[in-house]
């Protein structure tokens, strides 16, 4: 691992290196260079096999965090690519040309997360949610119970009971 | 989802034909529900209730984490069948619907379909705490929280999820309303049809489908 770490230092500006252990790490690529690296590290390094794309939502930091994470099955090692794009204009280069399943996992994206990856096939068709208008519902400025109370006519007198102190004033009432 | 085949279109026969189609007149019947009469006599109407309730023929179509507790149900460890209940996989033969869990809105408008097909007198057994008040998924942004909001639902079961006993509980509850003539869903729902209409159009919002598709 870390032999490769050292190669594709020197070509692409990667930062935030962390091994978790012998078979998997983490780094973090600038966005324009992130393209390049996956497709160095499929043609050149064995990581064949595109085990997830997926993203995380850093309101704070006003980014979105899409994490590749590609696997060598010869050497069986995991590699966990983080680009941090800019949360406003969230928009990717599309990597269906490397590995087609990639498309699926943009077009969840692009639902849930409004992240565009244009190009991409298939991209602007829904996903799971049929008809969705509105704020993509994994942003987390999307307030899912606001949403739902507003929409699905809730049940009055819900109540919330913390477990612990219900079950022992429920089993051991004297105590 | 596109609306496109409920658009009208042409489409054209082997030998070249120009067929004029409009899906929504062509391919559904634009009859809205009626209230079923009952019988004036009561020995009649008695007789009626006592049959619909020993041949309770579900339809097989698990539409939550709930469709896991009909597997044993109809198997031999718990055995429905004695009691005259069996599953079918079609929605014309089928008389009782099992909502079994949660409904997320994408399934919604399948078992709403589905439920429209069905021949009267039909009955609605809601499983689980998800039916009832949402469950654990209340606060999602793609599940409902009531079910009676859109289908009138004639008997519940309560917990998370029910084991096939209660289901069998609650079976034997629904029997004993027909047999009182109270499972009246389908009557419920020819005469509040706006009302529930207006429900389900205002959360399924890729409304691709005749008012009542049966």
């Amino acid at each position: 691992m870390k032999e490769i770490i050292n190669k594709i230092e020197k070509l692409y500006p990667i930062s935030d290196f962390k091994q978790q252990n012998d078979k998997t790490a983490l780094l973090t690529v600038e966005q324009d260079k992130a393209v390049d690296l996956l497709i160095y590290m499929q043609k050149f390094e064995g990581f064949k096999h595109l085990a997830i794309l997926t993203a995380v939502d850093w309101i704070e930091n006003n980014q979105f965090q899409l994490s590749y994470i590609i696997n060598n099955p010869e050497l069986k090692m995991d590699l966990i690519l983080r680009v941090f794009i800019d949360r406003e204009k969230a928009e990717m280069t599309s990597i269906h040309n490397l590995w087609e399943q990639a498309a699926t996992y943009q077009r969840e994206l692009k639902e849930m997360f409004g992240i565009n990856f244009p190009n991409s096939p298939r991209v602007d068709k829904p996903f799971i949610l049929e008809g969705w208008d509105g704020l993509p519902p994994y942003r987390r400025d999307f307030d899912t119970k606001k949403y739902s109370e507003d929409t699905y006519f809730p049940r009055e007198g819900r109540t919330k009971n913390n477990p612990v102190e219900y079950m022992k004033q429920k089993l051991y009432p004297d105590e | 989802m596109s609306k496109e085949h409920t658009e009208k279109r042409t489409v054209y026969s082997p030998e070249g034909e120009a067929i004029e189609v409009d899906p929504l007149k062509d391919y559904f019947c634009e009859d809205l529900p009626e209230v079923h009469k009952k019988s004036s006599i009561a020995v009649v109407e008695n007789f009626r209730n006592w049959a619909r309730s020993r041949s309770l023929w579900v339809l097989g179509f698990g539409t939550g984490c709930g469709a896991i507790e009909m597997r044993p149900l109809m198997t031999p460890k718990f055995d429905a069948y004695r009691y005259g209940i069996q599953w079918r996989p079609t929605p014309r033969q089928a008389d009782v619907f099992v909502i079994s869990g949660y409904l997320s809105v994408k399934t919604l408008k399948r078992v709403i379909r589905t439920y429209e097909q069905m021949q009267g007198p039909k009955y609605v057994m809601a499983l689980g705490s998800c039916t009832i008040n949402g469950g654990m998924y209340w606060d999602s942004y793609n599940t409902i929280n009531r079910l009676d909001y859109y289908l009138p639902v004639d008997v519940y079961v309560a917990g998370c999820m029910p084991r096939p006993e209660s289901l069998l509980a609650g079976f034997d509850q629904l029997k004993k309303i027909i047999r009182e003539g109270r499972g009246e869903g389908y009557n419920v729902y020819a005469e509040k049809f706006e009302w529930y209409k207006s429900n389900q159009k205002k959360i399924i919002k890729d409304w691709d489908m005749p008012d009542y598709n049966w």
